[in-house]
């Protein structure tokens, strides 16, 4: 399968297989007017099997909620064909509005408008815990 | 400006100053009484609490302060639907400390964010309450004179019991301490407590489901109530609410050194002839209650005797 290369724009890689859609959800790429390719189960030597997205198009991507999602990605901008930075994401200290708090005993149920946060409380098993209630976020 | 929302935000030095504050308003009450003229307590209480909001308001009277507020949220305008952050917002105007009560998880963290004055958790559904450790604090101290190398047995509701969590989370950071968990299979611990306080900090612990048998180990027994609102489900309620009551003869073989604490209200879960026994603490715990949160009022406004 052949998809063509971007002359500008970003590559994200190494996104775990399967994962590309809700990578693809979370940035709103539905609402692009440019090239997006979302390749799925491609062969990889490190993982196996990877999706990779093609955005043909530069845009600021929140890397807190990439790296929420998928640590393990790497994010690719390419500036007239060349690769010009590669982007890790860290797996963030805190997330803001990217995942709700499930717990029906907690204040976000019912307080207006607030903010949906949640905190790292343990990086090696990759936990995350609302900051109001602390219930994990599942 | 300070609030209170978790008992880990204290210091364990920040904990020793409130006990040293506590003991000496036990001592000198007089020093006292007028420390807090002309300050203001909103109690806000969505939920309601005779014992936690009656012993916030005896605290500030006995500061020499004033009170204002309700005591459940039908006769607040969260029945018109306010949000908590407005709410807080307006009580800002009017006073100088809120104490709240919500029962809704993490309601006074919103409230601590919004609010002008700081805000202290008088507890939020099944999830904090400080001022309920503190008390329990002050009771482990003034019953046993240390917090070191103590056995302290918890028993009953060890799931949904937020006293327990937060009883654990303090005398954890103390040396020697050892828990014994007393439950039901249905109500043992939550795994990520045992996890993230008593495994990560080394903090030696037993689980059982046989009171009797552990009995003779404890320094501490702190009995709980099987709470009817933390369940969603009654039959499981009813089940579980009978699994441990605490009786002279089941005392036989505790020490005659043991405390016996428990938040409050009970239901059945100590029977009545305990109450003369020199062990049980309970009511002194209630007493010892007012004390900290006196002592609390005093280090969040930043007065002094």
């Amino acid at each position: 399968m052949n998809i063509d290369a971007i002359r500008n724009g970003i590559v994200i890689d190494h996104i775990r297989a399967g994962g590309g859609m809700e990578i693809y959800r979370l940035l709103n790429l539905e609402a692009l007017d440019c090239s997006v390719a979302l390749i799925k189960n491609v062969q990889s030597a490190k993982m196996g099997r990877k999706d990779i997205i093609k955005i043909d198009r530069t845009l600021d991507v929140d890397l807190d909620a990439l790296g929420y999602i998928d640590p393990d990605i790497t994010i690719n901008l390419i500036r007239d064909g060349e690769l010009i930075e590669k982007h890790h994401p860290e797996l963030p200290d805190r997330i803001t509005n990217i995942i709700r708090c499930k717990n029906p005993r907690c204040i976000t149920t019912t307080e207006q408008e607030l903010k949906q946060v949640f905190k790292l409380t343990d990086r090696k098993e990759r936990v995350y815990r609302c900051i109001y209630c602390e219930a994990r976020a599942k | 400006m300070r609030s209170l929302i978790d008992i880990l935000e204290l210091t364990v030095g920040e904990i020793d100053e409130l006990i040293e504050t506590a003991c000496d308003i036990i001592e000198h009450p007089a020093k006292y009484k007028d420390a807090c003229r002309g300050k203001k307590l909103a109690t806000l209480f969505f939920e309601p609490s005779t014992r936690t909001r009656l012993s916030f308001e005896a605290a500030m009277y006995e500061l020499g302060g004033n009170v204002l507020g309700f005591s459940e949220a039908q006769s607040s305008s969260a029945s018109k639907g306010e949000s908590v952050a407005d709410t807080v917002k307006v009580v800002s105007c009017y006073a100088d400390i809120i104490a709240m009560r919500h029962p809704k998880e993490g309601a006074p963290l919103v409230a601590s964010m919004k609010a002008d004055v700081p805000v202290i958790n008088g507890g939020d559904g099944g999830h904090n309450h400080p001022t309920q450790t503190l008390a329990d604090l002050l009771t482990i101290r003034r019953e046993k004179g240390r917090f070191e190398n103590l056995v302290i047995g918890l028993c009953g509701d060890l799931k949904f019991g937020r006293t327990v969590h937060s009883l654990i989370a303090a005398m954890s950071r103390y040396e020697g301490v050892k828990f014994v968990l007393i439950s039901p299979e249905e109500l043992k611990l939550p795994g990520y407590v045992k996890r993230d306080i008593l495994k990560k900090g080394g903090v030696e612990y037993l689980e059982t489901t046989d009171l009797e048998r552990v009995m003779p180990e404890l320094d501490v027994l702190y009995m709980t109530r099987v709470q009817k609102e933390r369940f969603f489900n009654e039959e499981e309620y009813v089940r579980l609410k009978d699994s441990y009551v605490l009786t002279p003869e089941k005392l036989r073989a505790a020490q005659e050194t043991l405390s016996i604490l428990h938040p409050l209200p009970r239901v059945n879960e100590i029977s009545v002839a305990v109450d003369d026994d020199p062990r049980a603490s309970y009511f002194r715990q209630a007493l010892n209650g007012k004390y900290m949160r006196m002592a609390l009022i005093l280090k969040l406004l930043e007065v002094s005797a």
